[in-house]
């Protein structure tokens, strides 16, 4: 109950719940059947003429992402509402407050959102054909509500021209040096799912005392997990002491003075799911689009144009990026950050005061 | 829009519409301000279940996370409203009263530094003087050796912050002081000189007791700017660790949304800016007015001799910080392929651009949003400021000091109290207005209702009555009167407070950033998301064509047939 905000949040649930239990007596019900992509639901797709997918993945990415749907399906426009993960959360339970239903299909760099999300009912059963036949179990909502669209780490990062590769920090524990005092750039819990998911895995592996320390360093803190590999480029701060692994990828690829640390206590995973909501505004592109962003070919471009990893079976990593297999990761809890985000982002602000 | 003019009501029967319009008007203005104040209020004194209490304050003022934003805040405000002071007043007395060189271009400046979001400024500045990235500051290690992690600026701090929001409210006080100036005749000045006054003691005597009203105006209203504005410390506060009220109020809307403790902690705001309006009228009563009107010769320009150049490059050095500076960086981070790297053939790119215009899916919808709700709530605003000030200038009707009080109480209400209470009103029954773009354009027309009045009713003040009672006496009701007599002499302040609306629309996102959905996202909002992903060169681009965009539809506004007359926003 600690994620309850608006009382009417509360009404609205109490009423779709009603609702749930008048229309889907067996609740166990589970996943439905898989579907294709047929000309039946493009062509219907067309009728609907455009899709809005609220995500928090880095915006040219998305926006490019987006533009391949569309060259795809001519005749949808893929319209792409980018945020912070945890604005893109407040400003759906907002909307979907006020009964405004603007969003088709969602993705959140939070998995915990979709745990409230199914669990209000908002999110629609549709597993997509490659969902089915080509992601592991642990990967896809065995209601078939959700799955895994891409998966990445919160990294340690720094800029090559500030900073020799023997001097660079290995640790997070490193990061508590004082010769980084000032230095250091970092994103922020409330904004960011994936800085609330990977606060939540450093602060249970690495204890809220390494936080407590790290707020010392003077941090410039941001906003988005975007936002640090950026403000390393930019030559702004030396370190960044978490943010996106795939943003630190493309820049680096571009021919930018950044470099990765997988820091030795290991680095936290972040999977960002992708669902289609119940009352879509545009119910078949929403289909189409989520079908399509689950093929090997949305997949895979998504790794090569976006650096995101894929847990689809026939995707290949990018030659260059250091494969997944080999990173010591921390473990992802979607329903332990679900129960603790509050409490996360309170801590959190308690510290470093903003 | 759907606000019929009162001209057009009027015109087919010689029934007197006046009193019902008026009423009308009245009402809709209740609705307008009363309607989100008691939300606001209601949310402050209420828990969840609908019970009174205090614990919302209670809690507010026994956590530090809450006192001190509110100190910073009033840091920042008054320490803006010192240095605009010091640096517009100065300005504003060298371009109305001396024979200072290019004073039509300086005026123009501030003008375009007004124009400017305040946000957008920010942004440019953080391109500037970010400590280590910043341009000037990578300008300053190349030109001392100094070592790279020494700086001369750090914008992301309390003084940082404090600089930028002088820069774009310095503009309020020079329009005061400087329109006051224009409008305090010479007689009194020349007296003086005739009775022996040398220059200095003239200027001590007479002009800047004259002249302090509008200077303590003007500080006033820099106060309440700086206390009321969102964008530039939600833009550089953040990243220095520390909230002002208004980010704050902004954070308790994050999830979980707190909006009891959004609505407590407005109050103070609200509360603060009513205190300080009556002190105002309290210090200044009349005095600001005695002198202004009836007849007047043109003020005598002081001679400054050589020194008018040193008064030049004392206004173009000020004028650095606002326009200038953050121009360029704004253009560099456009077409530069890293944005806080100077322009040069190796990096130049027109990636940008493309990404705003041809990728960027947000931006053509948030363009046409901006465009309509520009449009449209300056329309509206004109004409509920022009019935209004007339009602009010020719006390028209018996109580017009009602109608004249609801006119400016929006001036009492920070943007970001303003976005909290619509939501608070219009996301529920019975007005659901939340999700449209009617809820931006009632949050546009009350935020901008004042500074319109007051335009309107001081150019209703100096159109004598006589022609309208002609025309009355020969049979034309009141409103035809107004239609046919009145508003044509009005014009140039007409248009005036037209595009003053507009700008400020285009200026504002406290409202905004409360009340937008995805569908009715605005220019400034789609800035600020940009900004929380560190996209500086996509807000570059868009920023450079919000301004152009701004100055074409001031500049056109100007050249509509007809209304030729040299309309100058200074005017505003």
């Amino acid at each position: 109950m600690r994620r309850r905000g608006l009382s009417r949040r509360d009404v609205l649930k109490g009423s779709t719940a009603i609702a749930a239990s008048v229309f889907a007596s067996p609740i166990a019900a589970a996943a439905p059947e898989p579907s294709s992509i047929t000309p039946a639901l493009i062509e219907a797709a067309r009728k609907e003429g455009k899709i809005v997918w609220y995500t928090s993945v880095d915006l040219p990415v998305a926006e490019k992402i987006a533009r391949a749907f569309e060259v795809k399906f001519s005749g949808v426009a893929a319209r792409v509402e980018r945020s912070g993960a945890e604005r893109v959360f407040q400003r759906i339970g907002q909307e979907y407050g006020s009964r405004i239903h603007a969003v088709d299909v969602v993705n959140s760099s939070d998995a915990a959102h979709f745990i409230v999300w199914k669990r209000d009912g908002w999110l629609a059963p549709f597993v997509p054909e490659d969902v089915a036949r080509h992601y592991p179990p642990e990967h896809k909502d065995p209601d078939g509500t959700f799955a895994t669209w891409r998966a990445w780490l919160s990294v340690i990062g720094y800029n090559t021209k500030l900073v020799k590769p023997e001097e660079a920090p290995k640790s997070f524990a490193d990061l508590l040096d004082p010769k980084w005092v000032g230095k250091i750039v970092k994103a922020h819990p409330s904004y960011s799912g994936t800085i609330l998911t990977a606060t939540y895995q450093m602060a249970r592996d690495l204890g809220w005392d390494y936080f407590e320390k790290l707020a010392k360093q003077r941090v410039m803190q941001v906003q988005s997990s975007a936002d640090p590999p950026k403000k390393l480029a930019l030559g702004e701060r030396a370190i960044m002491a978490d943010g996106n692994e795939y943003n630190l990828f493309l820049l680096k690829e571009s021919g930018q003075p950044v470099e990765i640390v997988y820091p030795t206590e290991g680095t936290p995973l972040i999977v960002g799911p992708n669902g289609v909501f119940r009352d879509a505004p545009n119910p078949n592109a929403a289909r189409l689009f989520q079908s399509w962003m689950f093929t090997n070919e949305a997949q895979q471009l998504m790794v090569e144009i976006g650096g995101l990893r894929s847990f689809h079976a026939l995707v290949k990593e990018k030659p260059g990026r250091k494969p997944l297999r080999e990173i010591k990761l921390m473990k992802d809890d979607p329903v332990a950050v679900e129960r603790e985000s509050e409490a996360i982002k309170a801590r959190y602000t308690q510290y470093f005061r903003v | 829009m759907s606000v019929a003019s009162p001209a057009r009501t009027a015109r087919p029967a010689r029934i007197d519409f006046s009193q019902p319009v008026l009423i009308a008007f009245a009402a809709v203005l209740c609705v307008l301000i009363a309607l989100p104040l008691s939300w606001l209020v209601y949310f402050g004194f209420t828990d969840r279940t609908g019970a009174f209490t205090l614990e919302n304050f209670g809690r507010l003022l026994a956590d530090p996370a809450f006192v001190e934003p509110l100190l910073i805040t009033l840091v920042i405000a008054i320490s803006v409203g010192v240095i605009c002071c010091l640096v517009a007043a100065p300005m504003g007395w060298l371009v109305a009263r001396t024979d200072m060189p290019f004073r039509r271009t300086v005026r123009m400046l501030v003008m375009a530094s007004f124009v400017t979001p305040p946000f957008l400024g920010a942004v440019a500045w953080e391109l500037l003087a970010a400590p280590n990235s910043g341009l000037l500051n990578q300008a300053y290690r190349a030109l001392t050796g100094a070592s790279p992690d020494r700086h001369l600026f750090d914008i992301y701090s309390l003084p940082g912050l404090i600089f930028v929001i002088a820069c774009y409210t310095m503009p309020y006080v020079f329009v005061l002081v400087s329109n006051a100036l224009d409008r305090i005749p010479g007689d009194l000045e020349d007296a003086s000189a005739i009775l022996g006054g040398r220059t200095a003691d003239t200027a001590r005597r007479v002009t800047i007791p004259l002249v302090l009203p509008a200077v303590l105006a003007g500080a006033l209203v820099a106060f309440l700017q700086a206390m009321t504005l969102f964008g530039s410390p939600a833009i550089l506060a953040i990243p220095a660790g520390f909230h002002t009220m208004t980010t704050k109020i902004w954070s308790l809307f994050h999830y979980p949304p707190k909006p009891e403790l959004a609505a407590a902690a407005s109050l103070p705001l609200l509360l603060l800016t009513v205190v300080l309006l009556r002190a105002e009228h309290a210090i200044l009563g009349r005095r600001g007015y005695s002198v202004v009107g009836g007849r007047q010769s043109d003020p005598r320009l002081v001679r400054l001799g050589a020194l008018k150049w040193l008064a030049l490059a004392f206004c173009f050095v000020l004028l650095l910080n606002p326009i200038f500076l953050p121009y360029g960086a704004l253009l560099n981070a456009a077409f530069s392929r890293v944005a806080s790297q100077v322009l040069s053939p190796g990096n130049f790119t027109l990636h940008n651009i493309e990404f705003v215009f041809f990728e960027l899916s947000a931006t053509k919808l948030a363009l046409k949003n901006t465009f309509l709700l520009g449009v449209s709530a300056a329309t509206i605003g004109t004409v509920f400021a022009l019935v209004i000030g007339y009602v009010t200038a020719r006390k028209a009707v018996t109580h017009w000091r009602a109608l004249e009080f609801l006119a400016t109480a929006p001036v009492a209400i920070p943007g970001i109290v303003l976005g909290v209470g619509l939501f608070l009103s219009y996301s529920r029954a019975p007005f659901i207005l939340y999700g449209t773009l009617w809820i931006l354009l009632i949050a546009f027309v009350t935020i901008s209702l004042p500074a319109a009045y007051q335009q309107l009713q001081s150019a209703f003040r100096s159109v004598h009555s006589e022609l309208e009672d002609a025309s009355r006496i020969l049979g034309a009701t009141r409103l035809r009167a107004l239609a046919g007599i009145t508003a044509p002499l009005l014009r140039t302040g007409v248009i005036a407070t037209w595009c003053f609306i507009f700008v400020g629309v285009i200026r504002e996102l406290s409202a905004a950033i409360m009340l937008f959905t995805s569908e009715t996202k605005v220019v400034s909002v789609l800035i600020f998301d940009l900004n929380e992903s560190g996209d500086l060169a996509a807000i570059s681009v868009l920023g450079i064509m919000m301004l152009v965009i701004t100055f074409a539809v001031v500049i056109l506004a100007n050249r509509i047939p007809g209304f030729s007359g040299g309309v100058r926003l200074r005017d505003a």
